[in-house]
């Protein structure tokens, strides 16, 4: 087996709260949730549903920021299995009190506005307004909203936590004593793995690994071709907690160190495999409005800070949500194998329902996403039964250019219209050298209705999403021709852009 | 009850009492507040878990009907970590957990599974794990038998789980006929799953001679108790079930944890050891029932200025499979049929379908929601054919206080208070303004669309099955005077635990901290019913008091006795005892004295809820002892294009009378409001053509989030409230009515969705408005709307010619 630290490490080491934890014999697909309340018989964190929607079980981790300092986040610690846990520090509602009994701020904040009747979401709520309180506070509603969409309360009606929210503000920026604590842990959690090399367990139930590169990444996987491939775990942690699979051997992407990063260069960017939502968010914000309000939208926060764009492309979901833009982009894939890498246009990958051009022993490396040259105009819209935290209807992703109002370009590409996220072929040769007018945007509408047969399930009716496609089109007609008009309840300030 | 408490309580007093920390209408918070945000309230699953625990999961049916031909557990038996499988066969007394006595209910079925994902089997095992993957490995055969799975098959096939019911006012039929202007309809309401956070969980401790201690996550310990001993064959003094808190309630947990508790109680009494039951989410929401969807017709006759002569209406409620609480819910719709309208001449007809789903149950509202949103709907088509606005058809229909005034069961509306709450609920939302705002900027803007309504609540409050409406405490004050109060009631997260010990501590002029809040436990208050029908606080609250004050009244006889003064010179005042004219003893000082006098410190407590009563035969009586009322003014913005909306503004006024705590009160109109919201627009129940629920969990069923909640939210207790009836302190229940204001939200949907076609034709918009619903109103609308103006063309044509 290849590594390139050479040398293996078998158990997992962690902060919980400021005590250091190292594992041996642990089923590696068991979740942090079970780990916290049935080993640590810390019962403060919740189970509300087993599958990262609710929030009840939300934690926050921390890891050295690699400035000295600490990034903390919020995750979903149901589908969060114990071994990603190695080399962060975990922060359980149980950490927040002093130890003289006072209540942290945003404890007493949730006392003082009612923020808890049947209190069983409490705790992740906690959590959530912990994050935004290490994160220095937050008044606006907007952004609260986005910090707490995936924490659900059935009893309050959110008023009262917002309150708290507003109420408990945030640790000071220059804070010094906070500054030293933080550096302090982050010294710790880098000695503790520093030079260890790569873990590696062998459980009768499952084998494990975490490679630090993705020239190990490459090696493991090759040794390994069906192994399971663990980014986020947004979507692989349900197949343990709802489908009871066994998964042997996990190959864990978020320690290698190489595909964390977005890369930006003058017409592109690179986005690693292992690079989280909410880690992407703000490059692909700048790549177009449309794109960052539709990362805000994907999942929660917990979900943004766990889950990868490499992941959403990888696991071929038909619906997506960030394939069928970066497929109106134009975007790219690397698959690696071994040290054999190929580019794949992105609408390529995805080959018919449940099937992408991915071969055993190969992965998503990398991302390419190209920037819109000037004058391309990029729109997409997201329909679901709620604005935050909901899978997908529909998903209509646009770049268009116009000049001198003609079509010179267009690119468009639906989510939840078949069995992948698809470009619509039809619709573009429709439009593409053809006037800007409501003849041939009906027109491009009724080729939709060609080549799409969209499926009736619980999220939508087959009639319902190519009405909607088909009015997504007219939308895009509205906002590119005539920007005074109102056209969104949502992301609002990309409507016009 | 003394006559001096109730002197008192006739008192207006307004305030909370000077000097007294936390008593009634004062805001002492949740009394679990500060453990909840630390993680340390302590919820079932939580308990520290004894030697030997066992697990249980259970083995879902995958058909919809049929007959069990083979059923092979051999697998799951032989599983790693299994300790016990149970069957039908294994059901130690009766095989039944239907609440209502129909029998109709199995534990686990004998042959006939009768919905998709129905529990045939349970399995008890060393870990959760083992118990959830051993259930999977059964190899059960069928012989399928036909399926309903639509309640308009089940109402044509004449399916029912109970017998239907009617009731009448005068003669509809023939008003109907006089009427100047007719309108017929049928409007689909869907259900509603509960989604409390913490789902179903029973623990059951085995004790000596087959007794039980079951900690259950229920609203209603006295009926699981009763129903687990009769599912374990033994008298009800074998069980005792306790419930701590639930995390969250909101009808779910009426009555559907008497099965996980029996399968629980089974396997601890069968095999000694500790039994858990925790429902994953996934079976929670496909094996528990929920809010009964509904199908109303309709035809009402109405003069010019939209008044109601006369009405027609039916109502087929989608029950499941079997009765459960379906006919007392069926029959609450039925009396919430005329919301704040006095309907004249009347016939409404009910109808409790049975299908081949889960068995439906009670859910905050209990059938009143759907009642009220029917009525709603025609109001606003009333509106749109009378053209005028929906608010002035509303004050038109409402029940006036002299004549007009009665229900369509023959109750007098004693307690009218709608033209006040109207008033004032106009001027808190500047209704009118606004109204013309909207009509501006629905003109200029051709892709969003602005809707407003403003809808009224009348709730009536009482179990409508009278014998329910009873409850029990008992109180115990130790030596150094500090308080044990327990009472029937269970605490679901409404705030019912600090509101009755916020009683006490009015009683007996003590400080809140100086009462032990402890779990409501069958063993100490027996018999009582189930903490639902918005009851709580009226009748624990009552009887908590009625039990502090017979040993305030004996402390008072002590004191008078001791010191020679009459007893009306014993005075209880904030934080002591005025004995005569200069005798103060400290609570804890009376208590020690009347300790060593050998006085009894412990009582229990009783309440009867007094005036009501219901004859079913001739549907007629007062089965409420009063209304609670609440208006909602809902602003909403839709999308044409795609469906999508957003409720942007929201105006509240809502009566709770002389509130016990204004803060838990306006967090219940809140909530429930926010619950009814999401009932009406994004929570669907979908079922495939299998009847297999394919909305079984938060990623597929969607409650609101946090951005869902309007941002400008106003909302007030309408501060002129006061029950006229003697209710504790004279308060008004709370935890059911508000849900209804969110009605106010599904009618400014629909009334944004008519400016597509100027309000001239009525959007057959159901519920839920899912966008996909909005959108298909919308395009409605618009296609009706040319059609009528085709045929407007057609008939000037023809008269051209």
């Amino acid at each position: 087996m290849a590594s390139a630290t050479g040398s293996f490490r078998s158990d997992i080491r962690f902060l919980l709260g400021d005590e250091e934890r190292r594992l041996r014999d642990i089923d590696p697909q068991m979740t942090v949730l079970e780990y916290l309340r049935l080993a640590e018989r810390k019962s403060g964190t919740k189970e509300g549903c087993a599958e990262g929607d609710c929030g009840a079980c939300t934690v926050v981790l921390g890891e050295p920021d690699g400035k000295g300092g600490m990034a903390y986040r919020t995750v979903n610690a149901c589908i969060q299995f114990v071994p990603t846990l190695d080399g962060k520090q975990l922060l359980t509602v149980e950490h927040l009190k002093s130890t003289d009994g006072t209540l942290h701020p945003v404890q007493q904040a949730m006392v003082d506005t009612h923020g808890s009747q049947c209190g069983f979401c409490t705790p992740g709520f906690v959590m959530s307004l912990y994050q935004l309180w290490l994160d220095g506070g937050e008044d606006d509603r907007g952004t609260i909203n986005d910090a707490l969409a995936g924490n659900l309360c059935r009893c309050t009606g959110y008023g009262p936590i917002i309150e708290a929210a507003r109420k408990a503000g945030g640790v000071a920026a220059n804070d010094s004593v906070e500054q030293k604590r933080r550096a302090d842990i982050a010294a710790k959690l880098t000695a503790m793995v520093e030079g260890e090399g790569t873990l590696a367990l062998e459980h009768p139930a499952g084998r494990y690994f975490a490679p630090r590169t993705s020239d190990e990444l490459a090696a493991l996987l090759v040794a390994h071709p069906d192994a399971t491939v663990l980014a986020g775990g947004t979507d692989v942690g349900l197949w343990v907690t709802k489908m009871l699979k066994r998964l042997d051997p996990i190959i864990y992407i978020g320690d290698v160190a190489d595909i964390q990063s977005v890369y930006e260069t003058e017409d592109a960017l690179i986005i690693g495999a292992g690079v989280t939502y909410s880690r992407a968010h703000a490059a692909l914000g700048r790549v177009a409005a449309d794109v960052g309000e539709l990362v805000r939208r994907i999942g929660s926060r917990q979900i943004r800070n766990a889950g990868t764009v490499g992941g959403n492309i990888a696991n071929g979901s038909p619906i997506g949500d960030t394939p069928p833009a970066l497929i109106a982009l134009g975007a790219k894939i690397v698959l690696r194998m071994g040290d054999v890498r190929r580019e794949v246009p992105l609408e390529e990958f995805f080959i018919t329902y449940g099937k992408q051009d991915r071969v055993a022993g190969e992965f998503v490396e990398s991302v390419i996403v190209p920037k819109p040259h000037s004058g391309l105009v990029f729109k997409a819209y997201k329909i679901s039964k709620r604005f935050d935290q909901d899978i997908t209807a529909v998903l209509g992703a646009f770049a268009i250019k116009i000049d001198d109002g003609k079509v010179s370009e267009f690119r468009a590409a639906f989510g939840g219209m078949a069995g992948t996220p698809m470009r619509a072929k039809k619709c573009e040769a429709a439009l593409v050298g053809k006037d800007w007018n409501e003849a041939n945007l009906n027109a491009a509408q009724m080729a939709l209705a060609s080549e799409f047969e969209p499926m009736t399930d619980m999220r939508a009716s087959k009639e319902y999403r190519m009405l909607v496609a088909q009015n997504l089109l007219t939308k895009l007609f509205i906002e590119t021709n005539a920007p005074d008009v109102a056209t969104r309840l949502v992301g609002k300030e990309a409507a016009h852009v | 009850m003394s006559d001096q408490a109730l002197k008192a309580d006739m008192d207006e007093v307004i305030a909370p009492t000077a000097g007294l920390s936390g008593g009634v209408r004062s805001s002492p918070k949740h009394d679990s507040g500060p453990k909840h945000v630390a993680g340390e309230a302590v919820y079932i699953d939580d308990i520290n878990e004894p030697f030997g625990t066992l697990h249980l999961a259970p083995g879902a049916s995958s058909i919809a009907h049929g007959k069990i031909t083979k059923m092979d557990l051999s697998k799951v038996r032989s599983a790693p970590g299994v300790v016990c499988v149970l069957t039908a066969d294994d059901i130690p007394g009766v095989n039944d957990v239907s609440p209502a006595h129909t029998h109709d209910e199995p534990v686990l079925p004998d042959g006939i599974v009768q919905f998709y994902g129905q529990p045939v089997f349970c399995v008890a095992a060393e870990t959760r794990a083992q118990a959830r993957a051993a259930a999977k490995l059964a190899e059960i055969e069928y012989e399928e038998l036909p399926a309903v799975l639509d309640v308009a098959v089940a109402l044509e096939k004449q399916l029912f789980v109970a017998p239907p019911h009617v009731m009448k006012q005068g003669d509809a039929k023939s008003a109907l006929a006089r009427a100047k202007h007719r309108h017929a309809g049928r409007m689909e309401i869907g259900g509603q799953d509960h989604f409390y956070l913490e789902g179903h969980i029973s623990f059951a401790i085995p004790g000596e001679d087959g007794d039980v201690l079951l900690h259950c996550s229920t609203q209603h310990p006295s009926e699981v108790q009763h129903n687990i001993a009769n599912v374990l064959g033994r008298p009800a003094n074998a069980v005792t079930v306790e419930v701590r808190r639930m995390g969250g309630g909101f009808g779910g947990k009426e009555t559907q944890a008497m099965q996980w508790a029996a399968l629980a109680a089974i396997v601890a009494t069968k095999t000694g050891r500790p039994a858990k039951f925790r429902l994953d989410r996934d079976d929670d929401m496909v094996m528990t029932g929920k809010r009964h969807d509904f199908i109303v017709d309709y035809d009402v006759g109405f003069d010019d200025d939209g008044r109601i002569c006369g009405l027609d209406l039916q109502y087929a409620a989608n029950c499941g499979f079997s009765a459960d609480l379906s006919a007392a819910i069926a029959d609450r719709a039925m009396f919430h049929t005329d919301n704040a309208y006095y309907l004249g001449d009347v016939e409404i007809r009910s109808y409790r379908c049975k299908t081949n789903l889960v068995s439906n149950t009670a859910f905050r509202g209990f059938g009143g929601p759907q009642g009220m949103v029917a009525i709603e709907r025609i109001i606003d088509e009333i509106a749109m054919t009378v053209g005028r606005d929906p608010l002035d058809v509303r004050i038109a229909n409402y029940y006036d206080t002299k004549d007009r005034n009665t229900t369509p069961y023959h109750m007098v509306v004693e307690d009218n208070v709608l033209s006040e709450l109207t008033d004032d609920i106009l001027k808190a939302s500047d209704y009118r303004k606004r109204r013309n705002e909207i009509t501006a900027f629905n003109a200029e803007s051709p892709v969003l669309k602005k809707g407003l309504s403003l809808t009224p609540v009348k709730f009536g409050i009482s179990f409508t099955t009278t014998f329910l409406n009873q409850a029990g405490a008992l109180i115990h004050v130790y030596q150094d005077g500090s308080v044990h109060l327990n009472h029937g009631g269970t605490e679901m997260g409404q705030g019912l635990f600090i509101k009755v010990a916020q009683v006490v501590a009015e009683e007996f002029q003590i400080d809140l901290d100086q009462i032990k809040i402890t779990p409501t436990n069958t063993g100490k208050v027996p018999n009582t019913s189930a903490t639902a029908a918005s009851s709580g606080a009226d009748m624990n609250g009552m009887a908590s008091r009625d039990a502090a004050m017979t040993i305030k009244n004996r402390l008072i006889a002590f004191a008078a006795e001791k010191y020679g003064v009459a007893e009306s010179a014993v005075r209880f005042v904030p934080g002591k005892i005025i004995v005569g004219d200069k005798e103060e003893l400290a609570f804890a000082d009376l208590i020690k004295q009347a300790y060593l006098a050998r006085v009894s410190l412990s009582a229990t407590g009783y309440y009867a809820t007094p005036k009501i009563h219901y004859d079913r035969e001739s549907a007629s009586g007062r089965p409420f002892y009063y209304f609670a009322y609440g208006m909602a003014c809902s602003e909403v913005l839709i999308d044409t294009l795609t469906g999508e909306y957003k409720v942007t503004r929201v105006d509240i006024i809502h009566d709770v009378g002389r509130s016990l705590n204004p803060a838990i009160d306006l967090g219940q109109i809140e909530g429930g409001f926010i619950q009814g919201m999401g009932w009406l627009t994004s929570e669907e129940l979908w079922w495939d053509d299998k009847g297999s629920l394919r909305t079984h969990a938060p990623s597929t069923y969607k409650i609101p989030a946090c951005s869902d909640r309007p941002e400008d939210f106003r909302m007030e207790l309408w501060s002129s409230g006061r029950n006229v009836e003697k209710t504790i302190h004279r308060s008004k229940a709370v935890g059911e009515p508000p849900l209804m204001l969110a009605i106010s939200v599904h009618r400014a949907i629909a009334d944004a969705v008519a400016s597509v076609a100027n309000h001239k034709v009525v959007p057959a918009l159901d519920s839920p408005a899912t966008p996909e619903a909005v959108l298909h109103a919308v395009a409605d609308c618009a296609k009706r709307m040319i059609e009528n103006a085709h045929s407007a063309d057609a008939a000037h044509s023809m008269a051209g010619e």
